[in-house]
């Protein structure tokens, strides 16, 4: 840690960085109003599927940039994860050089670009920002400038690729193509292994490509963070699903000498009440695959979807905005959440229950669905709902939603979407018996090294977690890459010795 | 990327495909499947191992045309590629020493059966089959289900071939005549209803093969999902074999029509452009 502390300051004493800091006075730099993301108009965007948030201009990244006040306890920084040097990219910013700025991001984190647009930068880097903790104000940007800097390298054409090692000819097999996995190969191929991803659907990047939609990250920027380590020599095996198609003892014949399980949250949760299976009536991972995964929107693709006037989605998490926004997308007259507490505890980023409220979604919530009608096709056409009341702070501290009894209404819909969480994908753990689990079901590791119960096998991001964010799964991938680096190192140690 | 090896027209509305695929070959077992994407704009499609041959790196898919992508395949040739099969998917089929296994097999059902039925006799059963189809031209791979099976009944709806009748009078007379100790059934949901009311009322454990609509085939999305013994079942990572007698089918009948509508469409506007 102190380290790490030494080194900061050692940078923000450089002088490129104390001219930055004199060129305006702190009292000028917190009288400036944070910057507006410019956006597609609500009634416009709500009927397209292209990003909401267009991107800061480079006055706009310059003039937020100048906020930041280069702290020289950059309490922000404990708030990132991954501990992006923020102070460092965003002077980098203010001096005008984007392209450094970009590298600075690159230190630490593989994904800028995603991270800068889906992270919740409200409960994290941004919560900790002096702005909020000391000043009561808007917390400098730090989101929208991490995306300004990494798309600026985008569009540049100069994609700095970092330096690979010279190869070592050892093979690591990571198992996801998600951001943890992507993180894992990242690091790996850097140090000189020889990586490949295996990817159980047609495509890499996990909730990246199938969960999360255009509007809000295009597949086209993950596809150049693929690309970049494609270049850097990363092999993806996509259509393989490790279990069967190989299995890790299979691949361990085949010469791998370390995994990393990165294979996600993917089994969806429903809720067991009656009705639940009409037709119509879909998990938030079938709905969001079929339009993000499979095109069904575009009537050039195979895929059907079933595009409701009246839809209802059932949670308050990203998911459930992702599905309910993208249904006014596809043309819903009335989009729904249903939720069964509060608005204040919707576990979703803040800005995209902002844009969906803007869009004209509508917010049921403390409401909870307990019955689905259906008509004589098993089309659901009805549902009931009990309003629910806030009870005692339960063990998450959030207070506990109660029903309140003899409040049941009826609601006229035509879709459901049940978006109310998701459980470890139970395949590697079912494929690997000695493979320590929890009773949830997700994968025991040494906090540290990301090491599993199986010496040879890491794990990280949701099948750890349980479900998280995107940075949380990238930050366990690049503890792992690290574990499984020592491990592969002191294994050929001692094969020397 | 998999290359089409060999194709094999088995009727009219039924195509059989040898396609390379040394890994899936030579991890498949009987009862397992494969999704299927044929091109970019496809979608995703699951289809049963028929066969292998771990040696030549291949599998068999027997297709039948009912929509537009099993059309499409059935259009495709032998050198033509696939973009995506992946598999083996599901779990395989509990092969043991039961003594009689009865196989009953509708449609193109008939596909899907013929690996059980194989491995049920490589294990030492006594295997009786019976395969119904509406008419003489939609009974397939008789002459593969006769090399593994003790005796074999033959039912067409209209009475064209074998004897007339549908796969449930087949069965009654099995089952009034030997001990049967396990039955297996695959064909149309509605046919695997009523196959299953049959051995129910003779006491018979038997297992039926879903073909529920699915997306990923991984566990992911909870389209396949059917009810089975009161709970929520996902066919793809549970299944595709449930215990017959506990499975709620109507309920799968029902959702296996959520599409049909739309499909129906698509299907009639990609039938104009042929
Ligand atoms: C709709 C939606 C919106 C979200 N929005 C946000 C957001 O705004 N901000 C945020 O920070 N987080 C968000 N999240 C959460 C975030 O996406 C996840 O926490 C993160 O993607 C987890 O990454 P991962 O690497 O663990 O796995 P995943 O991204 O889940 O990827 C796992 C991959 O492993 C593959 N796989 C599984 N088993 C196998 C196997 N046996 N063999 C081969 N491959 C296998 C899967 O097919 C999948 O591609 C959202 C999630 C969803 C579903
Ligand atoms: C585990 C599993 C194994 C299968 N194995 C085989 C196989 O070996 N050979 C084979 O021909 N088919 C098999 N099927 C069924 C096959 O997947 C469907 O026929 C196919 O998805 C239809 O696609 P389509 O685009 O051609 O038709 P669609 O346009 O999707 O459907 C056309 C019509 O067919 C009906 N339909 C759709 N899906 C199914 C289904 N799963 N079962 C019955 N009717 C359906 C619907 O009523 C629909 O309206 C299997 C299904 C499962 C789940
Ligand atoms: S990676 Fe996420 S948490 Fe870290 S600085 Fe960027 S936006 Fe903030
Ligand atoms: S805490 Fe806020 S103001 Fe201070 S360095 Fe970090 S981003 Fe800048
Ligand atoms: S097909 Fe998606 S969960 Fe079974």
């Amino acid at each position: 840690m102190d380290n790490i502390q030494e080194t900061l300051k050692a940078e923000r004493q450089k002088p490129w960085r104390e001219e930055i800091r004199k060129a305006i006075k702190p009292k000028d730099r917190t009288s400036m109003q944070r910057v507006k993301m410019p956006e597609q108009e609500p009634d416009v965007r709500n009927k397209n599927h292209k990003e909401v948030n267009r991107g800061l201009t480079e006055q706009m990244a310059v003039k937020e940039a100048q906020r930041c006040l280069d702290c020289a306890n950059p309490t922000c920084i404990s708030g990132c994860p991954v501990g992006i040097n923020i102070p460092k990219f965003i002077k980098r910013i203010e001096q005008g050089e984007f392209l450094e700025s970009a590298k600075v991001l690159k230190e630490t984190n593989a994904l800028p670009a995603v991270c800068g647009r889906v992270c919740p930068q409200e409960v994290q880097c941004e919560a900790s920002c002096f702005y909020v903790q000391k000043l009561k104000k808007d917390p400098v940007a730090i989101g929208f400038l991490e995306r300004f800097a990494a798309d600026y390298e985008r569009n540049s054409g100069n994609i700095s690729i970092p330096e690979v090692k010279k190869k070592n000819g050892i093979k690591v097999g990571i198992i996801g193509s998600g951001p943890s996995g992507l993180a894992v190969a990242g690091d790996m191929v850097k140090w000189g292994y020889d990586v490949t991803v295996f990817e159980a659907l047609h495509e890499i990047g996990g909730v990246l490509k199938y969960g999360i939609p255009e509007f809000r990250l295009p597949n086209e920027i993950v596809d150049v963070e693929i690309e970049n380590l494609k270049s850097m020599g990363v092999k993806f095996k996509t259509n393989f699903v490790v279990g069967t198609t190989g299995s890790v003892d299979d691949l361990r014949e085949e010469g791998f000498e370390a995994f990393f399980v990165g294979s996600g949250a993917g089994l969806p949760r429903f809720m067991n009440i009656k009705g639940e299976n009409y037709r119509r009536i879909f998990s938030s991972n079938e709905y969001l695959t079929r339009v993000n995964l499979m095109n069904a929107a575009n009537p050039d693709y195979d895929t059907p979807v079933f595009s409701g006037k009246n839809v209802a989605v059932i949670g308050g998490g990203n998911t459930a905005m992702d599905s309910v926004r993208t249904s006014k997308r596809l043309g819903a007259e009335k989009s729904m959440i249903i939720y069964r507490r509060s608005i204040e505890e919707m576990p979703a980023r803040v800005e995209e229950v902002e844009h969906a409220k803007e869009e004209d979604i509508i917010f049921m919530n403390l409401n909870n669905p307990v019955e689905y009608f259906a008509d004589e096709n098993g089309n659901v056409n009805r549902m009931r709902v009990q309003k629910m009341e806030l009870g005692e702070p339960d063990s998450s501290g959030r207070r506990r939603p109660v029903p309140l009894e003899g409040s049941e209404y009826e609601v006229d819909v035509d879709t459901v979407v049940v978006a109310i969480g998701v459980s470890p994908n139970p395949l590697i753990p079912a494929s690997m018996p000695e493979l320590d689990v929890t009773d949830w079901g997700t994968i025991k590791v040494d906090q540290d090294s990301m090491q599993s119960s199986v010496e040879d096998v890491f794990a990280g991001g949701d099948i750890v977690r349980g479900g998280a964010t995107v940075i949380l799964a990238m930050g366990d991938g690049r503890k792992a890459a690290a574990g499984m680096h020592s491990y592969i190192q002191e294994k050929a140690g001692k094969r020397k010795s | 990327m998999n290359k089409i090896i060999e194709k094999e027209q088995l009727n009219n509305n039924v195509v059989k495909l040898i396609i390379d695929a040394p890994r899936i070959a030579e991890k498949r077992k009987a009862g397992h499947f494969v999704i299927v994407k044929i091109d970019d704009k496809g979608e995703r499609i699951p289809l049963t191992i028929a066969d292998a041959d771990a040696k030549k790196g291949t599998i068999t898919l027997v297709i039948q045309k009912v929509g537009v992508t099993s059309h499409k395949l059935s259009l495709m040739e032998e050198g033509d590629i696939l973009t995506d099969v992946v598999g083996p998917l599901g779990n395989a089929t509990e092969i043991e020493n039961e003594g009689t296994v009865l196989c009953a097999g509708g449609g193109v059902g008939i596909a899907p059966l013929l690996p059980i039925a194989r491995a049920f006799k490589e294990a030492g059963n006594r295997v009786v089959s019976v395969l119904a189809a509406r008419n003489k031209d939609l009974i397939i791979l008789e002459e593969e289900m006769k090399e593994c099976s003790d005796e074999l009944i033959i039912m067409t709806d209209d009475g064209s071939y074998g004897k007339q009748g549908l796969v449930t009078h087949g069965m009654e007379e099995i089952l009034d005549k030997e001990k049967v100790n396990l039955a297996v059934t695959i064909g149309p949901a509605i046919m695997m209803k009523f196959a299953s009311q049959t051995t129910k009322k003779y006491n018979v454990p038997t297992i039926a093969s879903l073909n529920t609509i699915m997306v990923d085939g991984t566990g992911m999305c909870g389209a396949c999902r059917v009810t089975v013994d009161g709970k929520t079942k996902f066919v793809c990572v549970d299944g595709p074999e449930f215990d017959a007698h506990k499975i709620d089918f109507d309920e799968m009948i029902m959702r296996l029509g959520a599409y049909q509508e739309q499909e129906r469409k698509d299907y009639e506007n990609y039938l104009e452009t042929l």
